[in-house]
């Protein structure tokens, strides 16, 4: 398949060395590092949504830490080989947060920095939601919700049949959780034992117009999953050492649901757990004081 | 004294349908089939008895199907996801779009029992929207077999060179309209019969009605081409516009909704192609169903060789 993005070759050796290291490393610098870059990917997406005048930087950045820990610590692939048999699977669910998954791949090397001045502009490789056969780094086509589960389910079946060690990774929003196609793959997956496949949850608690459990209550989630068969892990979603002690794979024949507490808009004051910023643009005003909360 | 016709031996397609991908999953272990607890109604099972762990059933969960599907095809597999083709086109519609043909996994989905095979089922059962639906969806072909050596044909072509594919899979028994010489080509129709008159375009079971129609105008000195629209997606433009330059009319004739579907197809291209208006007659279903069998249903709306003889007639006559 050829892709319209390039991959980063440099910026992948780069990623590959913090990779390395961030995999074998304490727990202390882990968190130190993986921090840093979370702090750069926020800044990004703030600068991203700035120019395009468009996204969902509530959810972004929401996810953002989930994304630097899976991509940075967890996930095993290489970005001048997105083909390669055998590789980790990760599939962001949640599409609209699309700006942070951008912004991650950038940072791991599977096309340049460069192009996120692009995002969401005429004929962009980088859509407002993801798409496989443009952006290097996705595994499939999300947007609508309740798509990434299934679509995941899949995946790690196949890693089973044809005998790799290949994981699926899946993040998806909370307020996706009331589509119905989820709570199908949450059986099929339960129903084949995939101990391969890692769900998160990213769960800030807002959808777009209203708290979650104001509008259709997941809770008591935990038990909703654990009901349906799966090893549940909640963790704080923005503490690196709960985050990639969940990521570890299943210690059951069991699939893992980790449900991430968050906080949608997490990282500058004034947008966090405030429900208009699921997809509200800041003004220049409101950019500089976010860019310096980020600094 | 009178002589007895014997009438042609009629098949079900979802036999070679099975008796192909078995015989293929047996030197291509790739090959996967997934299913929606439509093990028997899908005709499954000899593959289940065989390959076990290649036949993943998901339950009565569409949606999931299609996605488990893309997931497959993601990591390197081939899948035939089969169901009953009224809910395969119609709960999954989104992941037929996104999944498969939005983001190019090579899905090979297989629509078993459409039209309206389940006729007493009504409705809710029948599969006649399926191609008006994913019509409208780019890179998805839509291939309707019109008999047991097409049927064959697709399942060997769609292993060969995955792709997303629909594959409508008829339940309706039907004699063979092709032979052994019958080629096989992406986006094109199949000439059944040859004829410089008028042509009859028809899909999936109405192709044997069709060349009987034929036979019947040419004791009346009307020779009809008859076009095997086995491909609805890509569309075979030039036959289109071949017969629209060198018949008098066109009449086309599908086990579907007329919103949309071949009829549709054809008109969009005569209406657009310059210099050339042949009178047209689509015949298809237009409204839901009443109660009775796939054959009352198939003759209630018209769908027979004696409509398409009269629609061929009064196309004629009428402009």
């Amino acid at each position: 398949m050829t892709h319209t993005l390039a991959p980063d070759l440099a910026q992948a050796t780069v990623w590959k060395t913090l990779h390395d290291r961030l995999r074998s490393a304490g727990d202390d610098e882990r968190s130190g590092l993986l921090a840093v870059e979370a702090k750069k990917t926020r800044r990004r997406i703030v600068e991203m949504i700035s120019t395009a005048g468009l996204g969902h930087i509530g959810g972004d950045f929401s996810v953002t830490d989930i994304l630097t820990t899976i991509f940075g610590a967890v996930l095993r692939v290489d970005p001048a080989a997105t083909a390669s048999p055998g590789r980790d699977h990760f599939i962001m669910s949640k599409g609209h947060c699309a700006a942070a998954l951008y912004a991650t791949l950038a940072n791991t090397g599977y096309f340049s920095s460069d192009e996120l001045t692009t995002f969401m502009a005429p004929l962009s490789a980088l859509n407002g939601h993801p798409n496989r056969n443009k952006v290097p780094g996705v595994d499939t086509n999300t947007g609508p919700l309740g798509h990434g589960l299934p679509v995941a389910v899949g995946t790690a079946i196949a890693a089973k049949l044809t005998g790799t060690d290949a994981r699926t990774y899946v993040v998806l929003g909370d307020g996706e959780m009331q589509e119905g196609s989820n709570w199908e793959a949450l059986m099929a997956a339960s129903q084949y034992a995939l101990d391969n496949l890692t769900i998160v949850i990213d769960r800030n608690r807002l959808q777009q117009g209203a708290r979650t459990e104001e509008t259709n209550s997941l809770d008591p989630l935990d038990q909703k999953l654990a009901s349906f068969g799966w090893e549940v892990r909640e963790v704080d979603g923005h503490d690196y050492v709960q985050l990639f002690a969940a990521l570890q794979p299943a210690t059951a024949s069991k699939p893992v649901a980790i449900i991430a507490n968050t906080i949608k808009g997490k990282g500058v004051s004034f947008m966090e757990d405030r429900v208009e910023w699921h997809h509200k643009v800041p003004t220049p005003e409101q950019v500089e004081l976010a860019l310096k909360e980020l600094a | 004294m009178s002589v007895t016709i014997p009438a042609p031996a009629v098949f079900d397609n979802r036999v070679a349908f099975a008796e192909t991908l078995i015989e293929l999953a047996r030197v291509d272990e790739r090959i996967v089939a997934v299913c929606n607890d439509s093990v028997g109604s899908s005709n499954l099972t000899g593959f289940r008895d065989q390959f076990p762990e290649r036949l993943i059933n998901v339950g009565i969960a569409e949606q999931d199907m299609v996605g488990v599907g893309a997931g497959l095809a993601n990591a390197g597999m081939i899948p035939f996801v089969c169901g009953a083709s009224p809910f395969l086109t119609g709960r999954s519609l989104e992941q037929i779009k996104a999944d498969v043909a939005y983001s190019q996994h090579n899905v090979i989905l297989c629509g078993m029992s459409p039209g309206v095979a389940y006729g007493e089922l009504g409705p809710t059962h029948h599969s006649v929207e399926d191609l008006s639906w994913l019509r409208a969806l780019p890179g998805l072909d839509i291939v309707v077999p019109a008999d047991s050596r097409q049927t064959e044909q697709a399942v060997r072509f769609a292993a060969a060179t995955p792709r997303p594919t629909f594959i409508r899979v008829g339940r309706h028994k039907v004699p063979e309209v092709t032979t052994e010489e019958s080629s096989w080509v992406r986006g094109k129709f199949g000439v059944a019969r040859e004829g410089s008159d008028i042509t009859i375009i028809a899909t999936g079971t109405l192709v044997s009605r069709a060349l009987v129609a034929a036979e019947q105008l040419a004791t009346r000195g009307v020779q009809a081409r008859v076009l095997n629209a086995a491909y609805i997606a890509p569309f075979d433009t030039d036959a289109v516009l071949a017969a629209a330059r060198e018949t008098q009319a066109i009449i086309t004739a599908e086990e579907a909704n007329t919103a949309g579907g071949l009829g549709a197809a054809v008109a969009s291209i005569i209406a657009q192609a310059p210099g050339v208006r042949p009178p047209l007659r689509i015949l298809g279903l237009t409204e839901f169903a009443p109660t009775g069998s796939t054959d009352f249903l198939l003759d209630y709306f018209g769908l027979t060789a004696g409509s398409i003889v009269n629609a061929a007639t009064e196309a004629l006559s009428h402009g």
